[in-house]
């Protein structure tokens, strides 16, 4: 049985359901993200998880123990906020070690614990420094350390990143990930920002209106996304409509050209997902050829962004700049190739 | 000239508040005939009812504090926390003391609780000074709340406590750990105006019948003619000493140096 389980979790304030029939298993160790717009329920997830919000119905299960009647300073779960939260009028050093102080530890262990804490963060030197001295990212490194000090069955962090500067943003994403893996402490990561998601994660569970629309990896989100909010959602996708010439092979025409998708598909047409990077200027080694005009290019240093038009509809696609060759420009007819195994078939 | 003007009113509003000040500490010297002395000071300060009055009316100011702080602060933090939706009407009710006076007060106190009454209040020492000390607590009630209530939104309460709830923390231990101390000067300005307040009251202490300082002062400045200005003066400096203590407090704190 896994670590974490939670079932059929559903939450309402009022006529507004916000958390729909949310299931998830999290093994021991694991880090998993729940990826959403904002709004979609992640941080309501997270809370009933720490106790914070009462579920409208469900079973959340840690260890094997319900924990949904325990109160949220019975849990034993740390938290990062997205706000810090540390508490203004202590030390670095007694924020850290608070949750052992009021458990009852004996001061020497207290001390050991939060020395181990704050070297576990690189922050030894800081440890007489109050919040208000330190910066941003130090800050949240300390409420991280605050966090894991009791020892905690689980480690809940609800966009503890999304205050930050995007530089240290990735860098601590890097640490926290690095902390975590060391510890081995099972971590439920809310974010709104896929690329977190996707580079942090053992699993990511995207979120869209209460609703776990997926769950996996992040190479099994990106490239095969469940449904049309997951593609749409997780990275740049083209979404193109086909005509289904045989339903049973699955035989569609994009454009004016024929592709064999060997797969059966219903319906008189067939929305079809293509990630910008599965396109490439000029037919190459690609097993299918798509013709179209030029009608963006954006050029961003290493990558050059273009758009062209397929008979009606826009493909959006990368190539990489090289300096032998200049980039094509708006109005030029190109070739474009793509394989057909790429091709995403996008129900719902 | 707009400058010269500024000035020019500067100076009138000083000279409204100092001058009176100057003449009263000026009168307060003069007891004795052709020169300054602190004769009324040292007549004042070797009354024995001034140092009884005095003390009685410390003792109740600070008990005062005391309940206005245990009452104040955790309703502030729980209508902050968890009833938001009811801050209007808190409001509206710690507003009442400055609408209500203080005499209809302690005339509805004398009713409810008088000695044929069922809780009778009146009929004791103990049970006047009770009654007296919650009239008191009535009276701060609105510059306590204001004052808490400005200190707790000075911090993200919410988020705060959750961390501690996490952190294994219950209610008790959040207040008295996480939420005291970081409104302490918020509830030391509070306290300071309590502690004002209940120094100067008459209205209550006088028909409750208690040996406050308030009818202390008003007795002796009906029959005195020196000494109720240099128990004027001391008054006053008690008052900036509160404030100038308060001053102090706040600098020294030192983790609200950057938020405060
Ligand atoms: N305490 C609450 N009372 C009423 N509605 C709430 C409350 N908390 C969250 N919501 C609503 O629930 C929805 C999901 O919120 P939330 O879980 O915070 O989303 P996310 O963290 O994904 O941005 C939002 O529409 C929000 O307005
Ligand atoms: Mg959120």
């Amino acid at each position: 049985m896994s670590f974490l389980t939670i079932e059929n979790l559903e939450k309402s304030f009022g006529a507004n359901r916000v958390v729909k029939d949310f299931d998830l298993s999290v093994e021991k160790g694991e880090f998993i993200s729940l990826l959403g717009p904002s709004g979609c329920g992640k941080t309501t997830v997270l809370r009933m998880v720490a106790g914070f919000e009462t579920p409208s119905s469900g079973i959340i299960r840690i260890d094997g123990q319900e924990v949904v009647r325990l109160k949220p300073n019975q849990r034993n779960i740390g938290m990062v906020f997205q706000a810090y939260a540390l508490f203004p009028n202590l030390t670095v050093a007694q924020n850290v070690g608070f949750g052992l102080k009021v458990k009852g530890t004996p001061k020497s262990e207290i001390d050991t614990r939060v020395a181990e804490m704050l070297d576990l963060i690189g922050l030894s030197d800081l440890g007489g420094r109050y919040p208000f001295q330190l910066s941003g990212g130090q800050q949240q490194r300390v409420a991280l350390a605050r966090a894991l000090a009791p020892r905690p069955q689980v480690l809940l962090l609800d966009e503890p990143l999304s205050a930050l500067d995007a530089k240290i943003r990735v860098s601590l994403r890097n640490e926290i990930r690095e902390i975590q893996r060391r510890l081995g402490i099972t971590t439920i990561f809310v974010t709104h920002d896929q690329e977190e998601a996707l580079s942090m994660s053992d699993r990511v569970v995207v979120m869209h209106e209460g609703i776990a629309d997926q769950v996996g990896t992040p190479f099994e989100i990106y490239n095969a996304p469940a449904t049309r909010f997951v593609a749409n959602f997780v990275g740049t996708l083209n979404t193109l409509e086909a005509r289904v010439l045989d339903p049973a092979s699955g035989r569609v025409t994009l454009g004016q050209t024929e592709i064999a998708l060997n797969r059966p598909l219903p319906g008189p047409t067939a929305t079809l997902g293509l990630r910008p990077e599965m396109v490439s200027l000029g037919r190459g080694t690609h097993d299918t050829a798509l013709s179209g005009t030029i009608t963006e290019v954006d050029f961003l240093g290493s990558v050059i962004r273009l758009r062209a038009d397929l008979g009606g509809q826009s493909l959006a696609f990368d190539t990489f700049n090289t300096n032998r060759i200049a980039p094509p420009k708006v109005g030029d007819r190109v070739e474009l190739g793509i394989d057909a195994g790429d091709l995403l078939v996008i129900e719902g | 000239m707009k400058k010269f003007a500024a000035w020019a009113i500067l100076l009138l509003g000083v000279t409204y508040f100092v001058l009176p000040l100057i003449g009263m500490t000026e009168f307060s010297l003069s007891m004795r005939r052709g020169e300054y002395s602190f004769d009324a000071y040292a007549k004042v300060l070797a009354d024995p009812q001034f140092r009884q009055t005095f003390g009685y009316s410390v003792i109740m100011s600070l008990m005062t504090i005391a309940v206005g702080v245990l009452l104040v602060v955790p309703t502030a933090f729980w209508v902050q926390l968890r009833l938001p939706q009811i801050r209007p009407l808190i409001e509206f009710i710690t507003l009442l003391p400055l609408v209500i006076p203080a005499i209809v007060t302690v005339f509805g106190y004398i009713r409810l609780y008088n000695t044929s009454s069922w809780l009778p209040l009146t009929g004791s020492l103990w049970g006047t000074n009770f009654l007296l000390l919650m009239g008191y607590s009535t009276l701060s009630l609105p510059y306590m709340y204001r004052a808490v209530d400005t200190g707790l939104r000075a911090i993200d309460v919410r988020t705060l406590t959750e961390a501690a709830q996490s952190l294994g923390a219950g209610w008790v231990l959040i207040l008295a750990r996480v939420i005291m101390p970081n409104v302490l000067v918020a509830v030391l300005s509070g306290a300071f105006v309590t502690f004002a307040i209940v120094m100067g009251e008459f209205t209550m202490a006088a028909l409750l019948n208690r040996p406050a300082f308030g009818p202390y002062l008003q007795l002796m400045g009906a029959n005195k003619a020196y000494e109720p200005f240099a128990l004027a003066v001391i008054a006053f400096a008690i008052t900036w000493a509160c404030m100038g203590l308060f001053q102090l407090v706040t600098r020294f704190s030192k983790h609200t140096k950057a938020a405060g």
